[in-house]
Order: C-alpha cells, then structure tokens, then sequence
C-alpha cells in the first residue's frame, strides 16, 4: 500500500512540474528564447494568488483575473523586449531574462513586501480521501493533477489540431516562410509568449494554497524546469511530460530510497539522458 | 561576435591592445599607492574574478561552448584548498596550488569526457547538471563543513625571499601576476594554431573537420584547460577570503561569471577583464544608493543588453573606430 | 545617440565616485567620535523580514536609551548580505576596513556569519551575533570578541527532546533539511531525547531548500512512531504543517518542532498549525513589564507585532549599551569591555539571562503552543539553558 501510495506522490508531483515546465518549454521550443524569469513568473502567479483571493475573496475570482494580467504581462514584456533579441545569441536572452530575474524579485518586495503567506484552499476543495487507517489525501492535490492533465490535452489539442497551432508549429519551423505565406509572425510569438507567461502564472496561483508563498520560491522551480526541458527535448510537450513524471518518480523514492543521494538524484537523472540521448528523449537532434 | 572587427584586426590594433595592456597592468600596479585597504582587497577580489571570467571567455567566447556550471572547478579547487591546508601553519602553495589545479582538471575532463558529444542549449543544461551535482556533493556530506563550510586559517606561503602572502599588500601583486600572467597566456595560446582551430571550430565546426581537425580533443583540451584556469581563480579566491562555502558553487556563481563576460564582451580578453570590474563596482555603486538596489542591476542589465549589444567593450570599440573614421553612427547601431 | 552618450557620462562618472569614496572614509573618520555600529543583514532575498526585524529591534533599544549607547552618539552603517556567503567576506571587510566600524551586528545565515567570524577573529573587532545558530561561532570557533544574543542550533532543539519523553513519546522519527542549522538542531534533539531512553526510528532528511514532503509524509504514516520532530522554518515550516495536517496525520501521530516551525509563519499557517507544541527562547505572553514595553514600543513604531527576531536585535543592542556603559564608552580597553560584556545580565523581553563562558546566552527555553495567531508559552521547557560550547576553550 505504501508504494502505491508513493507512486500517487509521485504522479502527482510530477503533473505539477508539467504545468510549470509547460509554458517554458512552448517559449523555448516555439521561439528558441532561454527565458530564465520563468521561475518568477511562477512566483508572481503565487503572489498574484494571494493578493487577487485577499482582495476578491476568493481564489475562483483570483484566477481569471491573474491569467488575463499575466498575458497582459507577457504581451508587453515581448513587445517591449524579447522581440529584440530573436536575431541574437541565446547569450543575450540568458543576460536579459536574468536581470528581469532581479527587478520581478525587487518589486516583489517593494510591493508585497518580504513576509511569507499563505492561501487558503477553497472550501469546495478543502477535505480529505482516507486512504490507509491514518493517512489521507488532499482533495486539492487531486485536484491540481486533475488540471494538470486537462490542460497537457488542450496544449496538446491546440497545437496539434487546430489552425492557430498549425500557424505556430510553421513559425517554429521555418519563420520566414511562414511570414511569406502572409502569417503574421511577430504576432505568433506575441501570443505563444504571452501563453507561456500565464501558464507559469496559472501554475502559480493554482499551486499557492499548497506550496504557500515565499520570497525566493521562483528560483527553486527554474532549475528543476529546466531539467525537465532538457530531459524532454527542447520544445516538445510530450517530452515534457514525460520528464515530468521521470522527475516526479525519481525525486519521491529518491527521498525514500537513497536519502543520501537525494539531492543529486534529478541532475543524475539528467546526466543519464543526455548520455545516452544528447538532445532529450524527444527532441530533435 | 566580433566577426565584423575582424579585418580591421591588423597589426596595429594588436599594438594599441598591447599597449592597453601595459596601462592597465601599470594603473593596477600602482592603485595601492593611493587606495585604502579595503578596495586593495575589493580590486584583488575583482582581479580573481577577472581570472575566473577569462577562463570561461576561453570556453564561450572562443571555443564557442557555452557553460553554464563554471562555477564547479572554481569551487573544487577552493575546496582543495581548505581540505589541503594543514590545521594551523601555512600552506606550502607550491604543493597545495598543483593539486587544487589538478583536481579541477581532473573534474573538467571526466565532465566533458562523459558529455562529449552534446551542444548548444544542451550543452549549457549539462554542465549545469554536473555543477550542481559537485554542489550538492560538499553541501550535503560532512567532509568539508557541509553548508556551514570550511575555514583555510592561514594563506598559503610563497617560500620565496620576504614575500609574505598573508599581507594583502603582498596578496595583491601576486593575483596581479597571476592575471597578466594568465591574459598574457590567453593571447598567446590564442594566437597559436591550437588557438585559430578554435576559432575555426567555432565557426563552423564541420568544416573544420573536414580539413581534418580532430575537432573534438580540440573542445576536451580547451575545456580542460578553462576548467584548470577557473580552479587558479577558485584558488586564490580561498586563499584571499580564508573560507570556503558551497555556494561558491552554486548555479548561480555560473550565471554571475556569465554575466560578467556577456557584459564586457565575449570573444575579446580584455572584455571579460572589463565585465568583472564593471560587473562588481556596479552593484558596489548600486548597493550603496539603496536598499532597492536588485531593482537598478536588473534594470541595468536590461539597459546594457538593449543598447551595448556587444558589452562595454563593444561600446569602447565603437567609440574609437566612430572618432578615428568621424562617419555617421549608422554602423554602431544594434 | 544621446542616451549612449550619457550612459558614456554614467560610467565614467561611476570611476570617479568610486575613486572618490575610495578617499573619503579617511576624511570623514576625523571629526566624529561618534559610535560606529555596523549593520550586516539580509535586506533582499529570502530572510529580508527576519533582517529587518533585528534591524527594527536594535533601533528601538537604541531610542529607549535617547539615540545613544554607552553614552555615545551612534553613527550607523549597514550592508545588505543578501544571506550569500560567496560574498560574505567582502561585504563585512566592507564595513571593518572600509567605514572602520567599532562593532559589527549581523546575520542571519549561518553560512554568512561564518566568515563574519573568520573577519572578526583574524581583525579584532568586536562581533555580535543577533541571530545565525551555527554551534561553532559559540563552539570551536569561539573567540574574545565574539558574543551572541540569539541561541545556538543545539539551543531550542534540546529541551524537546525532554519533553517528548515526558510526554510519553518512546520512538520518533526526524525530519529536516540536510543543512547545518537542520542537521544540529536534530543532533541536539537526539542527544537529550536517546539519553532519557527514547529512540529514532528513523532520521529523515530532504535536500536543502525542496519542499516536496508528499514521500515522506507517506512514510511517516507506515512507520507510525509515536511523534515526529521536524526542523523547518520560513516557508517549509508552512508547507510541512499543512501537507502535514492535510494528509489527516496531525491528530494520528504528534508533530513537534523546534519554535522556528511556527515563528512568523502562524497567520499563513492558518489551522493546519493549531495546537503544535514547540520549543524556543521567545514567545507570546511572557509576563514581564520589559515584554510589555518592548512590544508596545515596537507596535507604535512599526505597527506589526514584535517576533523573536526583534527581540534578538533589541538585546544586541541592549547588550553593546550596557557593556560600554560599564567601560564609560571607551573601546581603548578591549579587555575590560569584553569583561563588562560577559558579565551583564540582559534585562531581555524573553526574560533576564546572562553570557555562557563561550558568549551564548544562558536563558530559559520556552514551551509554547499554537494558540489562534499566537505562539501562547505554557511553561519552562528547560530552565536557564548553556550551550555544552564544544570545541571552545574560552573560560575554560
């Protein structure tokens, strides 16, 4: 029963990482932009979580109304900025996004201020599946799986099915011919970052009630996303997946199995891949 | 990068690099004379980082491997270092500076070894792996302090003459050394064909191959070579600080090396001298104007890659090629 | 064009101020015998709230005394840490060599303060620590002019382990992050708890800072011990207590912890922490006329409620005023000021306690429950407590 109920942790862990990963690997994949400030758009999704539920009452409200901020977000930061760095090295992208790092991070402060908080789950949400004699389940944690995979169908759905997807999918293979053929292509990339961005705000918020909200909190999902990019093959929702859930195993019995190895027992994990699959389990070589 | 400058590159230009060179070997060498303790130590820290930012510009700038876990060999020979020195008497440097050297060298060549065959963005992604693996090798065991880390108590000695390292004054001239030794190095080595294939490889590595460069052990050898020179710096910086910490290998100590270059300009050795002292005394000025000090970097860092699309050293080019051709500024737009 | 132009401006302006100032501490040192107090805190980053509340403390000490201490105005420098020990030896050289600072106050990261310790012994100046718990700063690398107005690691920990015996607990599993303040609160907790006859069923640990709990939440629940002890603080301290509660085990198999478990996290904490037992050298409604003053005082000024930190900051400050009023202000006799130090006993918040040999406070360790948003003291976990200070041989 105890490993079955690990396999859950695990499961479940690693459909979060998905709903993190997700958004930098559509950028990454669909753009070629290295955004290292996705991590603290995870976090201002958090913070967006707890004030937006402060202020309206509810983290039902809170949602919408952070998405269609941090797309308004997203929008401005490409057209502003990373419309500029298309035609240049990844280097620029790595310098540029890190110093977004810092001023996301000051404002943070400035605004919010430096205290940790929490955000209470929703009442409909807010119980409990017993699972053995003393041990149950969040109802929530289900829950997020639960969005998680709904939202790996539509990504997948849009991309794969529909005409937008089929625009951004020629964009990313060949952006000049697309822009031959009368697609607007600095448009597409508008959007795809914008859809980056509020997914890595949704997962954010939707995540806050459980992981809380703290300075710092963004740092420590960028390098494990990047893992999981990495270990996917860049731009491949799939992949991702897929390395989410490798992660999400490996972490959990990580923890159980070889304690002491438990802090290098990802980046192993990563190490390995790339030994044997240098671009990522689905990516293109 | 510097791929339009380079017919310009003549002998003359090599000249005027040279003799930049001798100004600020000679501006450093004579900083002491008017500078307070303090800023000796804040400009020996800054001269460690420039060691430390050259050896990667050798990677990034020239073999055209970007890393982003530099930090790892930097801090494997600091460690070497703290776990080398006796308890309470001075390190013998000649003794202790060729193991720590040899240990991330060693560490550079397994890395490498084991990750021969990949590039680009997953080449950056698995050197950070591996750094971060090193990093969790010291923090999490006992062996050198875990996350508290570990005192060197007294710096190394030279055994040579009077020289006395443990004053700063002493500690100085040899990291100054050590830097124009280690530029003066880079420029050769540079220079050499080993140098040029490089180069060559960098841009454009089949064709390389095709000319039949083992393009390959080229990659190992200037890998091996940046990881021993950033252990140099690691090196020094344990001997100057007398206390070494994990965090010295943390991602994050890459992604500051990293910036240092980009900032002053890749591909150019005098610009990997000029993002760490610019790079440093920045957020020296910034920290001391506010406590939203983060706020200024970020927002500097955003400036810098919008408007000096080749870093300060970039700026510094086109501003004396503008003054000596006195033609429109078309040309140094980005 | 003319943007570049000024950036060109900027930058070379940049040389010259750096230059400049290069100079002027010297001229500046001149006039004042003013009392310069250096401030080494985290100001960004993680514990930006527990640096300003030492901040906050120590300046309310300081206006109680009329701006002054020892007698002497104060002149005030502070550094922003940033909790990175990478830059740690330069940030407090900054401050010892650059504004020549009589006295250096700081940090929080333990991994900071440790090279602040290195700086303090190899230059002389005198160091008070208003919170970093590594043993060693009171332990083996304990040194003259060295003091500490917080707690060890081993402090809070110990008296738990008393307390989960006497509560019945004979077998318990541990759990914290592989990280020095984890790893020696948990040595501590075992020492006292194995001693009386208890035992570890298992120690536990996570690599420091994931707070992915699920795995050995579901272990802890297979291996049913009689209680848990947890180190955790800021925002795993909050993760754990509710994946805890949340998992259904909070009323199955007891959960304790070190205070920092509960310490400034209790409003985000929410009922997940309600009726936790915890142990620290603070908490809420200690009955003394100076709690009540100093929490009044704070409140006014601040307008948020005093927490443990600003009581650490507060008693740096009171501890640097009553040893230099001892030595009428004078730092010319290191030695007789380091005596007077020694021997004060702090009229603190948390109840009066006086220095160990080692320069660790000697002071009560509190039991404290989870009451609303308050952690209530319900009794005297461990009464005057010394750090053992293994490893140091001041006074010895």
């Amino acid at each position: 029963m105890e490993w079955l109920i690990q396999i859950l942790n695990s499961v479940q862990y690693g459909l979060l990482l998905f709903l993190v990963a997700s958004g930098l690997t559509l950028i990454f994949g669909i753009m070629g932009v290295i955004n290292l400030a996705h991590g603290s758009f995870y976090m201002i999704g958090a913070y967006l979580a707890f004030s937006l539920a402060e202020l309206t009452g509810s983290l039902w409200t809170a949602l919408p109304l952070g998405i269609v901020l941090a797309f308004a977000l997203g929008l401005v930061l490409e057209i502003l900025l990373i419309s500029r760095l298309y035609r240049r090295d990844h280097l620029y992208q790595v310098l540029l996004t890190f110093g977004l790092i810092l001023v996301f991070e000051e404002m943070r402060s400035i605004l919010v201020g430096d205290d940790v908080h929490g955000v209470a789950i929703p009442a409909l949400l807010d119980a409990s599946l017993p699972l053995t004699e003393n041990l149950s389940y969040p109802v929530y944690r289900l829950f997020i799986s639960a969005v998680c995979l709904v939202l790996a169908a539509l990504m997948y759905f849009t991309i794969q099915k529909t005409r937008l997807g089929m625009m951004v999918r020629a964009g990313a293979s060949n952006a000049e011919m697309t822009q031959a053929l009368g697609i607007n292509i600095r448009w597409i990339h508008a959007l795809v970052f914008a859809a980056g961005v509020a997914l890595a705000v949704f997962a954010g918020m939707i995540a806050a009630p459980v992981s809380s909200v703290f300075p710092g909190m963004g740092n420590q999902v960028l390098i494990i996303c990047f893992v999981i990019v990495v270990i996917g093959g860049i731009g491949s929702l799939k992949g991702a997946l897929i390395a989410s859930l490798l992660i999400g195993f490996v972490d959990t019995f990580g923890k159980v199995l070889l304690p002491e190895l438990a802090g290098v027992a990802v980046y192993l994990l990563m190490a390995i891949v790339l030994l044997f699959r240098p671009a990522g389990l689905y990516g293109r070589p | 990068m510097a791929d339009p400058e380079r017919p310009r590159r003549s002998t003359a230009s090599h000249r005027v690099v040279t003799w930049w060179l001798v100004l600020g070997i000679l501006a450093l060498a004579i900083f002491p004379a008017i500078a307070e303790k303090f800023y000796l130590q804040l400009i020996t820290k800054i001269m460690i980082l420039s060691i430390f930012a050259l050896s990667l510009d050798l990677l990034v700038g020239y073999a055209g491997l970007v890393s982003l876990g530099h930090a790892a060999f930097f801090g494997v020979a600091a460690y070497a270092l703290a776990l080398a020195a006796p308890a309470s008497d001075a390190p013998n440097l000649w003794l202790t500076l060729p193991l720590a050297l040899a240990a991330s060298a060693v560490i550079a060549l397994v890395i490498r070894a084991l990750v021969i065959r990949t590039a680009g963005v997953y080449f950056i992604m698995v050197t950070l792996a591996f750094a971060q693996m090193v990093y969790y090798f010291f923090h999490d065991t006992r062996l050198a302090g875990g996350s508290d880390g570990i005192y060197v108590n007294t710096r190394p000695s030279l055994e040579i003459g009077s020289i006395d390292l443990a004053q700063d004054l002493h500690f100085y001239y040899l990291v100054l050394a050590v830097l124009a030794g280690v530029f003066i190095f880079l420029g050769i080595i540079l220079r050499s064909p080993f140098g040029r294939a490089l180069q060559g490889i960098k841009a454009n590595e089949q064709r390389m191959r095709a000319l039949g460069f083992p393009t390959l052990r080229y990659k190992l050898a200037a890998f091996v070579l940046a990881g021993t020179l950033a252990g140099l710096a690691g090196y020094l910086a344990a001997a100057k600080e007398g206390y070494v910490n994990p965090e010295l290998l943390a991602w994050h100590q890459s992604g500051m090396v990293l910036m240092m270059l980009i900032l002053g300009g890749m591909g150019t050795l005098f610009g990997a001298v000029i993002g760490a002292f610019s790079y440093v005394l920045l957020q020296e000025w910034f920290s001391n104007l506010t406590k939203h000090w983060q706020l200024l970097m970020g927002s500097f860092i955003v400036l810098a890659v919008l408007v000096l699309p080749r870093g300060l050293a970039g700026l510094g080019q086109s501003i004396a090629l503008r003054r000596r051709s006195s033609a429109s500024s078309d040309d140094v737009e980005p | 064009m003319t943007s570049r132009r000024k950036f060109v401006q900027q930058v070379a302006a940049l040389g010259t101020l750096s230059a400049a100032s290069a100079i002027a501490p010297s001229l500046a040192r001149a006039q004042a015998a003013k009392l310069r107090v250096g401030l080494m805190l985290p100001y960004t980053g993680t514990y930006a709230a527990l640096g300003t509340a030492i901040t906050q403390g120590f300046n309310i000490a300081v206006e109680e005394n009329g701006g002054k201490l020892g007698g002497r105005d104060i002149e005030y420098f502070t550094v922003d840490d940033e909790s990175e020990p990478a830059k740690a030896t330069d940030n407090a050289n900054r401050l010892v060599q650059r504004d020549k600072v009589d006295v250096l106050v700081g940090t929080v990261h333990s991994g900071v303060v440790m090279a602040m310790v290195k700086i303090a012994r190899d230059s002389g100046t005198l160091l008070i620590i208003p919170n970093a718990g590594a043993n060693a700063a009171t332990g083996s690398q304990c040194a003259p002019n060295i003091f500490r107005t917080s707690f060890s690691n081993w402090q809070p920990a110990h008296p738990m382990g008393k307390v989960m015996y006497d509560k019945g607990h004979r077998k318990v599993v541990t759990l914290t992050w592989k990280y020095g303040a984890g790893e020696e609160s948990v040595e501590s907790f075992k020492e006292a708890f194995t001693k009386l006859g208890g035992s570890i069923v298992k120690e536990m640990y996570l690599p420091f800072p994931n707070v992915e709990f699920q795995a050995f939440i579901t272990e802890i629940a297979s291996l049913k011990p009689d209680a848990v002890f947890v180190f955790f603080a800021g925002g795993g301290a909050i993760k754990f207590t509710k994946d805890y509660a949340a998992a259904g085990l909070k009323d199955k198999i007891p959960l304790y912890g070190s205070g920092f478990l509960t310490d400034g996290t209790l409003e985000a904490q929410g009922a997940s922490a309600q009726g936790l037992l915890t142990t620290l050298h603070y908490g809420d409604g200690i009955e003394n006329p100076k709690n009540k003053q100093f929490r009044y005082a704070y409140g006014k000024k601040y307008g948020i409620q005093a927490d443990v930190y600003a009581v650490q900051g507060y008693d740096a400050a009171l501890l640097l005023g009553s040893g230099l009023t001892a030595v009428k202000g004078s730092f010319g006799d290191k030695k007789s000021l380091y005596g007077a130090l020694e021997k004060v006993k702090i009229d603190s918040p948390r109840g009066a306690w006086t220095m160990s040999r080692a320069h660790n406070p000697i002071q009560d360790i509190y039991l404290r429950r989870v009451e609303g948003n308050a952690n209530q003291v319900i009794g005297v976990a461990w009464k005057a407590l010394e750090d053992p200070a293994r490893g140091c041989k001041l006074g010895a």
